[in-house]
C-alpha cells in the first residue's frame, strides 16, 4: 500500500470526507495524547515550580561530577535515540525492512541505557539519603519530592517507550505492524525525547551548584 | 400541554421572584453592622435587581412563545424570529456586556476596598487561631507585642492554645487568650489569621465579610464593627466532623466596657 | 493493529459472536455506550439514594435512619447517622455524581453510541481502545465503590477534597485514612479511561465522516461532544498528577499540599513546606472545565432533539457552535473564581472575575437562541421535548444565580453558603440531568426499539419539573440568610429558625426522587413489552434516524450513506414534506 493510499480519503473512492488534518487516525491520536501528556508534565513542573519559588531553603546539590555529567550523556543519549528513531521512520517508509529492524533496535537500546543509567543516578542519590520526604542536606524537603516525581514520572514514559519500540520492531518485522504504526510509535519517541529537555534544565541544570 | 407548561412555568417565576422580594427577616441577610458592608450589600442589590428583571422576562417569554407554539392548527404558519439570530448575539453582547462593565467596574473597586487596602495605621491587632474545632483570639497585652508561636508547645489541656512560650519569650508573657472576639465598636481591627491544622474559614454574616485560614499562611484581614452587639462567627470551610460546630461569638462594645473587659482580662494573666 | 483511516462501512469488524463478545467485552460503540449509560444509571442511584439520607439528617438530624446502621455500624451507631458518616455520604454523593453520572451518561453514554452513527461511521476509529476506556472507568466506579466497606469509611472531605485535610491521613479524623486514598486512586484510574474516551471521539468526529457530512453538517449533540473530548483532554490530563501527588502525600511521606507545623489530633505532623493552594490551583484547573464537560453535550443534545419538535431548524446553528466553542476556550481562563477567599492574592480575585463574566455572554446567546426559536414553532409535547423546554428554564435559573457568584466582592458573603448550592445543582443537578432525560426518551427508541411509555414520561416530566424548582430554589434564599453548606446539622443561632426550610426541601427532594422510579420503571419495562419503533418515530432528519431501531451491528447494514442536507432541515420551504433528511438525494429547490 502506498503512501498515498494511507492518507486521508484517497484509498476509499471518495465515500468519505477528508480529514481535515490529512493524516491517519492513528497519528492523530498519538499526536492528540502527546498534547494530553504535555499538559501532565506541565501540571507536574507546575506544581515543582510552585513549592520551588515557596521554599527559601532550596538546595542546589548537583555537582559537576557524577550528576550533571550523568546527565549530559543521558541527554546524549536520548537524542541520539530520536536520531536512531527518524532514520528508522525513513526506512519503513522505503520499505527497507531489514534496516528499519535496525535502527529500532538502535533505538530500543539507546532507550534502554537511558534507563539504567536514570536507575543508577537514583540508586546513588538514595544510597546518600534521599527520599521522596528527606533530604540529606537539611535543605527543603520538596527537593526529593519533586525531584523522584518528575523524572519518575519521565522514566515511566521512557519504559513504557522501550516496551512499546520492542513490540513494534519485532512485529513490523512479522509484518504484523506497518510503517505508519512506526511513524506514531516515533512521535511518542521524539515526545518522550522533548519532555526531558525540559526536565534536565528545569530539575538538574537549575539545581547545580 | 403547551399552555400548561407556559401557566406552570409563570407561576414558578412569579412564586420565586415574590419571595426574593417579599422576604421578611428570616430568608434575607441581616443587619450589616461594618464600615464597608454597604458597598457589598448595594452590589448585591444590582445585581439581584438586573438578574431579577432577566429572569422574570426570559422566563415568561419563554413561556408566551411555548404557549402561542402549542397551536399546531394546519392554516398556522411556522415563523422565525425577526432578524433571526443576529438581535440574540447583539442583544447578548450589549445589554450583558454593558452590564459586567458597570458590575465591574463597581465591584472592583469595593473589593479592593476591603482586601487590597493596607489596615488603617490606628487598628487595633488581634490575632486569630483556627484549628479543629474552634476559634481562639489572642490580644497583645501591655507590651503591645505577641509572643512567638510554638506548634510543638501546644498544649490544649493546660489552656496553651497558640503554643507559647512564656518561659523564654518574654513578650508572650502578657498575651490575653480568649475564646470570643471582643472589640471596641467603631475601631479598625487587624486581624492576622492563622490554621493549626486543616484549612478553615472566618465568616461573620454581619460584617459581610469572610476569608479562609490557610494553615501555612498567615492571613491578614481587617474591618470596623459600626453596631455593639453579639454576632456568630462561623467556620465555612470543611473542616472535618466537627466543622458545622465549630463557631465562636464576635462581641462588639461600647469603648469604656470593652476597656474594661481587656483590663479585667490583663489581671487574670 | 490497522492504523489506516478506518475502512467503510462493513469491513470494520465482522459481527461478535457469544454472549461475552456481544454483550460483555464488545468493541461495539453502540454496546460500550449501553454500558456506559448503564453504569451511569447505577451510579445515579446510588448518588441520589445518598442525597435522601443527607436531606434527611438535614431536616432531622436525630431522627433514626432505618437500616443505616447496617450500611455502617460506625457511622450510624443506633441509626442515627453522625456528623463525620454525613460528610463522607455528602462527599461520594458529589463525587459519584459529578463523575460517574454527569460525564458519563451525556458524553460517555450517548456520546457513544450515537457519534459514529450521526457522522455515518460503522463505528469509532479505535473500536478495542474505547472497550479499554469502558472497563477503565468501571474500574475506577469499584475502587470508589470500596471505599464505603474499608474500616474508617468513606473520605469526608468533599469531592473537592481540600488539602491538608484530604492529605495528612487517618490523623485528621474518621474517614480520612485508607477511603480518601481510594478515592484518590479511583479519580486517576477514571482520569485514564476519560482520556482514551477523548482520544476515541477525536478520531472518529474528524476522521470518519461520510461523504458528504462536512463540519458544518454536523449536528450540535455531535459537535458537542467532539468540543467536551478536547476540553478533557486538557483537563483530565491536570487532574492525573494532582491525584497522583495527593496519594503520594498520603502514602510516602511527600508534603506537596501540606505545610510544616500542623498539629493535628494532638500530633504534630512531620510534613514540611507543601501548599494547600497549590492542590487548589490545580484541582480547579481541571475542576472549572468539567462542569463544562458536564454541561456542553447536555446544551448539545437539548438542542439536537428540540428542532424535531419544533419542526423548524435552530436560530442560528452556526452562532451556537461558536457559543459552544467560546465557553470551552474561556473555560480554562476562570478556575480562579473557586479561590476568591481561599487566601490566594486577591488582586487575582478582580482577574478571574472577568473572564467569568465574560462566559455569560455565549451562555445568555445561547439561551436567547433557544427561546427565540420557539417563537414561530409548531412544538409537539412528547416527554422529550417538555424536558429540552424544561432545560432551558432551569439553565436560565442556575445561570443567573452564577452572575451573582462572579463577583467576588458579593462571593464574600455567598460563598461556601447554600446558593452555591442552589446555583451548581441548577445548572448541573438539574439541567445536565434534564437532558439526559431528553435523550433517554428520544433516543431509547433507536437503542432498544422499542418506544417508551409518554404517559408516563409526561408525569415523570411534570413531577420532576415541579419538584426541582421545589428542592433547589430555597437554597437561593437560605444562602442570601448565609446558611453555611456541608453542615451536618444546624445549630447555629442563626441557622435554628432556618430549620424548616430544610424540612421542606427535603420533603420536596424525597418526592422528587421517588419520581424518578417511574422513569426507571418505564425504561425497564418499555425495553419489553414496550411497542415496536420504526426506523424515525420523531420524523427527524439526522443519521440515526436514517437505519434501523436498533441498527445492524455495523450501524448501517453495509451501505456507505451520502449526506446531501445540514441537521436540521425541518420547514424547508420548496420541499415535499416538512422535514428532509441529511441522507435524503432530495434536491431542494431555493425559494
Amino acid at each position: 500500500m502506498s503512501e498515498l493510499e494511507i492518507t486521508a480519503g484517497a484509498g476509499h473512492a471518495g465515500l468519505m470526507e477528508e480529514s481535515p488534518y490529512g493524516i491517519p487516525s492513528g497519528k492523530l491520536a498519538m499526536w492528540c495524547f502527546v498534547i494530553s501528556d504535555a499538559v501532565t508534565f506541565s501540571a507536574v513542573l507546575f506544581a515543582y515550580g510552585y513549592l520551588r519559588i515557596g521554599s527559601p531553603d532550596w538546595s542546589t546539590p548537583f555537582q559537576f561530577s557524577p550528576t550533571i555529567l550523568n546527565g549530559i550523556v543521558m541527554t546524549f543519549i536520548l537524542l541520539s535515540s530520536s536520531l536512531t528513531m527518524l532514520a528508522a521512520v525513513e526506512a519503513a517508509k522505503g520499505r527497507r525492512k531489514s534496516a528499519c529492524f535496525g535502527w529500532l533496535c538502535a533505538t530500543t537500546l539507546l532507550g534502554a541505557l537511558f534507563a539504567v543509567l536514570h536507575l543508577r543516578e537514583w540508586g546513588r542519590m538514595i544510597d546518600e539519603g534521599w527520599r521522596l520526604f528527606q533530604n540529606p542536606t537539611g535543605g527543603s524537603v520538596h527537593f526529593g519530592a519533586a525531584f523522584f516525581s518528575v523524572t519518575g514520572l519521565h522514566l515511566l514514559h521512557v519504559i513504557g517507550g522501550v516496551c512499546a519500540l520492542s513490540v513494534i520492531a519485532l512485529g513490523y518485522r512479522r509484518d504484523r505492524y506497518n510503517p505508519i504504526d512506526v511513524e506514531i510509535t516515533g512521535i511518542y519517541w521524539h515526545f518522550v525525547d522533548l519532555v526531558w529537555m525540559f526536565v534536565f534544565p528545569l530539575l538538574y541544570l537549575m539545581n547545580a551548584s | 400541554m403547551g399552555k400548561a407548561f407556559a401557566v406552570v412555568l409563570v407561576i414558578i417565576t412569579v412564586i420565586s421572584t415574590a419571595v426574593f422580594i417579599f422576604h421578611g427577616q428570616l430568608l434575607w441577610l441581616p443587619e450589616d453592622i461594618s464600615a464597608h458592608g454597604h458597598g457589598i450589600d448595594h452590589q448585591l442589590m444590582e445585581t439581584m435587581a438586573g438578574s431579577g428583571f432577566l429572569f422574570v422576562l426570559s422566563q415568561v417569554l419563554l413561556g408566551i412563545f411555548v404557549w402561542q407554539s402549542s397551536d399546531r392548527s394546519e392554516s398556522r404558519k411556522i415563523k422565525t424570529f425577526p432578524g433571526g439570530a443576529k438581535p440574540m448575539v447583539v442583544t447578548a453582547i450589549v445589554l450583558v456586556g454593558l452590564e459586567i462593565l458597570a458590575l465591574s467596574f463597581v465591584g472592583s473597586k469595593v473589593w479592593a476596598g476591603i482586601y487590597l487596602t493596607p489596615p488603617d495605621p490606628g487598628s487595633m491587632h488581634i490575632d486569630l487561631q483556627a484549628g479543629q474545632f474552634a476559634f481562639y483570639f489572642r490580644y497583645a497585652g501591655a507590651d503591645g507585642k505577641f509572643g512567638g508561636l510554638h506548634p510543638d508547645k501546644i498544649d490544649e489541656g493546660n489552656g496553651n492554645f497558640f503554643g507559647l512560650d512564656p518561659a523564654n519569650d518574654v513578650a508572650a508573657r502578657d498575651d490575653i487568650t480568649s475564646a470570643s472576639l471582643v472589640i471596641p465598636v467603631n475601631r479598625p481591627i487587624y486581624l492576622t489569621m492563622h490554621s493549626k491544622d486543616v484549612i478553615h474559614s472566618f465568616y461573620v454574616r454581619e460584617l459581610r465579610i469572610q476569608q479562609d485560614i490557610v494553615p501555612g499562611l498567615l492571613i491578614p484581614l481587617h474591618f470596623t464593627a459600626t453596631k455593639t452587639g453579639r454576632y456568630e462567627i462561623v467556620c465555612t470551610q470543611l473542616c472535618g466532623l466537627g466543622h458545622h460546630n465549630m463557631r465562636a461569638y464576635l462581641e462588639v462594645m461600647p469603648e469604656d466596657q470593652f476597656d474594661q473587659w481587656l483590663k479585667a482580662k490583663e489581671a487574670e494573666q | 493493529m490497522d492504523n489506516t483511516l478506518a475502512k467503510p462501512a462493513a469491513h470494520q469488524h465482522a459481527p461478535p459472536e457469544g454472549f461475552l463478545r456481544k454483550y460483555v467485552f464488545s468493541v461495539d460503540h453502540k454496546v460500550i455506550g449501553l454500558q456506559y449509560y448503564g453504569l451511569a444509571l447505577v451510579a445515579v442511584v446510588i448518588g441520589m439514594v445518598l442525597s435522601w439520607l443527607m436531606r434527611v439528617h438535614l431536616g432531622w438530624s436525630t431522627f433514626p435512619i432505618p437500616g443505616l446502621g447496617k450500611l455502617s455500624a460506625a457511622g450510624a451507631p443506633d441509626n442515627i447517622m453522625t456528623p463525620e458518616y454525613y460528610l463522607s455520604l455528602m462527599t461520594m454523593h458529589g463525587t459519584i455524581m459529578v463523575f460517574f453520572v454527569l460525564t458519563n451518561a451525556p458524553f460517555s453514554g450517548f456520546g457513544n453510541y450515537f457519534l459514529p452513527i450521526q457522522v455515518g461511521a460503522a463505528d469509532m476509529a479505535f473500536p478495542r481502545m474505547n472497550m479499554m476506556s469502558f472497563w477503565v472507568t468501571l474500574v475506577a466506579f469499584l475502587v470508589l465503590m470500596a471505599a464505603f466497606f474499608v474500616p474508617d469509611g468513606p473520605p469526608l472531605s468533599g469531592w473537592t477534597a481540600y488539602a491538608p485535610l484530604s492529605a495528612v491521613g487517618k490523623d485528621a479524623g474518621p474517614g480520612q485514612a485508607l477511603g480518601q486514598s481510594l478515592w484518590g486512586i479511583s479519580i486517576a484510574i477514571f482520569c485514564v479511561g476519560q482520556l482514551l474516551g477523548s482520544l476515541n471521539f477525536i478520531a472518529t468526529t474528524l476522521d470518519l465522516r461520510t461523504k458528504g457530512m462536512s463540519l458544518a453538517r454536523l449536528p450540535f449533540s455531535t459537535w458537542a461532544w467532539f468540543i467536551t473530548s478536547v476540553i478533557g483532554l486538557l483537563a483530565f490530563a491536570v487532574l492525573l498528577p494532582a491525584c497522583i501527588l495527593l496519594v503520594l502525600d498520603r502514602v510516602a511521606g511527600t508534603s506537596f499540599f501540606i505545610p510544616s507545623g500542623l498539629v493535628i489530633s494532638d500530633r504534630l505532623q512531620p510534613h514540611a513546606g507543601g501548599s494547600p493552594l497549590l492542590w487548589q490551583h490545580l484541582f480547579w484547573f481541571f475542576g472549572h472545565p468539567e462542569v463544562y464537560i458536564a454541561i456542553l453535550p447536555a446544551i448539545g443534545i437539548v438542542s439536537h432533539i428540540l428542532p424535531a419538535f419544533m419542526r423548524k431548524p435552530l436560530l442560528g446553528p452556526r452562532v451556537l457552535v461558536g457559543c459552544m466553542a467560546a465557553i470551552a476556550f474561556l473555560s480554562y481562563m476562570v478556575w480562579g473564581h473557586h479561590m476568591f477567599v481561599s487566601g490566594m492574592n486577591p488582586f487575582s480575585a478582580l482577574l478571574f472575575s472577568v473572564p467569568t463574566l465574560v462566559i455569560t455572554i455565549p451562555a445568555t446567546v445561547a439561551v436567547l437562541l433557544w427561546i427565540g426559536s420557539v417563537y414561530g414553532a409548531k412544538l409537539r409535547f412528547t416527554s422529550a421535548s417538555l424536558f429540552c423546554l424544561g432545560f432551558i428554564s432551569v439553565f436560565i435559573s442556575g445561570g443567573i444565580s452564577g452572575f451573582f457568584l462572579a463577583q467576588p466582592s458579593i462571593d464574600t458573603y455567598l460563598h461556601a453558603t447554600y446558593f452555591v448550592v442552589a446555583h451548581f445543582h441548577f445548572v448541573m443537578g438539574v439541567a445536565a440531568i434534564f437532558a439526559i432525560f431528553a435523550g433517554t426518551y428520544f433516543w431509547m427508541p433507536k437503542m432498544v426499539g422499542r418506544m417508551m411509555n409518554e404517559t408516563l414520561g409526561k408525569i415523570h416530566f411534570w413531577l420532576t419539573f415541579v419538584g426541582v424548582y421545589c428542592i433547589f430554589m430555597p437554597m437561593h434564599y437560605l444562602g442570601l440568610a448565609g446558611n453555611v453548606r456541608r453542615y451536618s446539622a444546624f445549630t447555629d443561632d442563626f441557622l435554628v429558625p432556618l430549620i424548616p426550610v430544610h424540612q421542606f426541601i427535603t420533603i420536596a427532594a424525597l418526592i422528587t426522587g421517588a419520581a424518578q422510579f417511574i422513569f426507571i420503571f418505564n425504561l425497564i419495562w418499555s425495553r419489553f413489552r414496550g411497542p415496536k419503533a420504526p426506523d424515525n418515530p420523531w420524523q427527524a432528519t439526522s443519521l440515526e434516524w436514517s437505519t434501523s431501531s436498533p441498527p445492524p451491528f455495523d450501524n448501517f447494514g453495509g451501505k456507505q450513506l451520502v449526506v446531501h442536507h445540514e441537521a436540521y432541515e425541518y420547514g424547508v420551504a420548496g420541499s415535499a414534506g416538512d422535514y428532509v433528511m441529511q441522507t435524503s438525494p432530495e434536491v431542494v429547490k431555493a425559494q
